[in-house]
């Protein structure tokens, strides 16, 4: 279970987070969605402890952030990056392993986690010798999960995970993420500007605008029982495809 | 104290070269033909006396202030000049002519002359015998006729000197036209003067080029230039501490005449033979000279060693100076102008700072070398980091990586090509500045170039020149072959 609760951030006097709350129960799936500017970015950073909140508390499993050491907390949080982010000199394996070798992991270990999770994220194991720059968008991404769960976190963390996919593939992960985190049973945020892709991955989406919460709710919630008309015009602004019975 | 000063330290203190043993005896000497046969023959005279002690040969190392002020810091003990430079390039007194005079005013400097040695090497001014006789040229004076056309090719030291052209030309109203006044290196006047590119040069009186290339020596019709008697210049120390040397070295006084000197030199400077022959045979001795291979073996050892060192140093400081830079953004503003102005210190500028600090020998050569590769490395170091995409080290974070394990496992891989040019400069720099070394005392493959320009001795030049560019070739090769071994093969792809 991920809390954040009464977050408030300003920087240099302008507020960019007000007493934001979000809950994401153990096991569940939640989208942060926003547009840019809206806050989310500053969220998923406290929620990294990259930066401090001026006011409020995260906590895991109602274990407040400072309870732990910073490699503790980061070890509790697989993070995936922004298109991966997996490290250019290092090879796949060596970008997987990196935590683990640094946590001092024996090899037998490593080699076991490694086989476990190259089957949940459906990779072939000799992907993992190449270079980032060797290989799709889709296996990057597929890396960086495995990377993101390799010290069998409590939360996962993604930071819109499609953003730099083609359609098609997209489609085909988004498939595939959605069974991973099924089969990881793990509590996981996904931050995100995209509405289809939260409403498929996520069964409850979070509003951020301008620094609050304005709805938590399914997208049914969101599109029947807007909390605020920005709810309303989020969603319109994102269908931009007109349907069938439109063109008729 | 001065960044300079300090830095300079830091870099002995870590590659501290042996200090020199207390009965040593170090002679240095200008670096002309005669200046490197003075020298030998006050080496081989203070080896031959007793009791015996043992000589460091600092040939070659510079003009007067170099020497000068190598022999005030105690850099070396014994070196051969002239009375008229030293009252008008030591004493600043162009008046003090006698020997008398000159000699009381240095030893209140601590510095001992002896008597003259016999000869009078003058300045004088030179013109090839057929320019002469086509132009009816005998005396300095007649230069004044062909003022609106003459063509010069003056050393620096003449052109600077008090008792060099300024005053010639003052005294004999030459009047020539400024834009055919070329100044260059004195042993390439010759050359020039040979192959017409210039029509009057300065030359010393006794140098045995004057008969190689023909020239007349136009007479001092005024009595210009002040006398040139060739002494020997001493620490009052070193006098003092070894007495029985000082007195082989006078034992060269009034022995040494112009037609002496003169035929010295040319044995030198026309038959190729070596200044320890030469001198040897002055001597009634004979010396084991080295043979050519294992001199140039001796040279890629002494290069290899300012290189490595320089280079070690340039490591040790130029990369956590060039991280400290990246960490904090004001101290390095400071660090890379300070860098980045020793990089715009003429090498032999740095060279002369250094003498009074260090002393002559591989110590000067060694700071400055240090100094020259700091900057390639630093700035190499800190651009490299620099250009690294900042979410990699957000990510490292996030990850709960230590800013330690940071540094190590992603920040210098990903700047290691960078980090790899920095040092491939500064060592390719390094291999071709530390030929400079020799005019310090250094040794090196700046030993047969400095000597060989300064005898106009071509094959000689080679041998140095040759072995220096071979190392740079190789230095390129090796890094290469480095590359492809510390660049993660991530970063070389792409």
């Amino acid at each position: 279970m991920l809390v954040l609760e009464h977050i408030s951030k300003a920087f240099d006097g302008k507020p960019v987070l007000t007493d934001v709350n979000l809950a994401v129960p153990k096991g569940a799936t939640r989208a942060l969605i926003g547009s840019s500017g809206s806050g989310k970015t500053t969220l998923l950073r406290i929620t990294l402890r990259l930066i401090d909140p001026d006011q409020g508390s995260v906590r895991i499993n109602d274990q407040p952030l400072s309870a732990f050491g910073p490699e503790a907390w980061a070890d509790q949080i697989g993070y995936v990056p922004q298109e991966g982010g997996l490290f250019p000199h290092l090879t796949g394996e060596q970008n997987v392993a990196l935590v683990p070798r640094l946590r001092g992991w024996p090899p037998q270990r490593l080699s076991t986690r490694m086989t476990e999770l190259l089957q949940l994220v459906a990779l072939d194991a000799a992907l993992l010798r190449r270079f980032p720059h060797e290989l799709s968008g889709g296996q990057k991404q597929r890396l960086a999960i495995m990377r993101a769960a390799m010290m069998d976190p409590a939360v996962m963390l993604l930071d819109e995970p499609m953003a730099a996919l083609d359609p098609l593939i997209r489609s085909a992960l988004q498939q595939d993420l959605k069974a991973i985190f099924l089969r990881l049973g793990k509590t996981v945020l996904i931050v995100t500007h995209d509405l289809g892709e939260a409403v498929f991955l996520a069964e409850q989406v979070t509003l951020l605008h301008a620094g609050k919460v304005l709805q938590t709710g399914s997208y049914r919630d969101l599109l029947l029982t807007p909390a605020d008309p920005f709810v309303t015009a989020f969603i319109n602004a994102q269908r931009t495809l007109p349907d069938v019975a439109q063109l008729r | 104290m001065k960044p300079l000063t300090c830095l300079g330290m830091m870099c002995v203190a870590l590659l501290s070269s042996a200090a020199m043993a207390a009965d040593t005896v170090v002679v240095g000497s200008k670096i002309f033909t005669e200046g490197y046969v003075l020298g030998e023959l006050a080496a081989q005279s203070i080896e031959a006396a007793r009791p015996p002690v043992a000589v460091v040969r600092k040939l070659g190392m510079g003009s007067t202030g170099i020497l000068f002020q190598s022999l005030n810091s105690g850099a070396i003990d014994v070196y051969s000049d002239y009375t008229g430079t030293l009252a008008e390039a030591i004493l600043k007194n162009p008046n003090l002519r006698s020997v008398t005079e000159i000699h009381a005013a240095l030893l209140k400097m601590g510095i001992v002359i002896s008597a003259p040695l016999g000869f009078d090497n003058t300045y004088a001014l030179a013109v090839r015998e057929d320019f002469a006789a086509r132009n009816g040229l005998h005396t300095i004076s007649d230069l004044g006729r062909l003022r609106d056309s003459l063509r010069t090719g003056f050393s620096y030291e003449f052109m600077d000197r008090q008792d060099g052209y300024p005053g010639l030309a003052q005294r004999y109203r030459l009047g020539l036209d400024p834009a055919h006044v070329n100044r260059m290196e004195h042993s390439l006047t010759y050359q020039a003067i040979a192959q017409g590119a210039v029509d009057v040069i300065d030359v010393y009186s006794t140098d045995a080029k004057i008969r190689e290339f023909k020239l007349r020596v136009l007479a001092d019709n005024l009595g210009y230039f002040p006398s040139y008697q060739a002494v020997w210049v001493a620490r009052a120390a070193f006098v003092a501490q070894h007495p029985a040397q000082w007195q082989a070295l006078r034992g060269w006084e009034n022995r040494l005449s112009a037609a002496t000197m003169q035929d010295l030199n040319a044995q030198v400077d026309l038959d190729r033979r070596s200044v320890a022959q030469v001198v040897s045979g002055l001597r009634g001795s004979t010396v084991q000279t080295d043979t050519i291979a294992a001199q140039i073996g001796r040279r890629t050892l002494e290069h290899l060693w300012l290189v490595g060192a320089s280079l070690a140093f340039s490591l040790l400081v130029g990369v956590p100076l060039g991280i400290a830079a990246v960490r904090y953004p004001r101290a390095g503003q400071v660090i890379l102008t300070f860098s980045a102005i020793t990089q715009t210190v003429p090498s032999l500028a740095l060279l002369c700072f250094l003498i009074p600090l260090f002393g002559v020998g591989a110590r000067p050569a060694l700071a400055a070398l240090c100094l020259y590769s700091l900057l390639p490395v630093v700035l190499n170091t800190f651009t490299g980091l620099r250009s690294i995409d900042p979410r990699h080290l957000e990510n490292a974070r996030a990850f709960g990586l230590t800013p330690r394990q940071i540094l190590l496992r992603i920040e210098l891989p990903l700047a290691s090509p960078a980090l790899l040019t920095g040092i491939r400069t500064a060592t390719i720099v390094s291999i071709g500045t530390a030929t400079l070394a020799a005019l310090v005392g250094a040794g090196g493959y700046g030993v047969p170039i400095v000597s060989g320009l300064s005898l106009n001795d071509v094959p000689t030049i080679l041998t140095g020149a040759i072995p220096a560019a071979l190392m740079a070739w190789l230095a390129h090769l090796g890094f290469n072959a480095l590359g492809k071994l510390v660049i993660p093969a991530g970063l070389r792809a792409t």
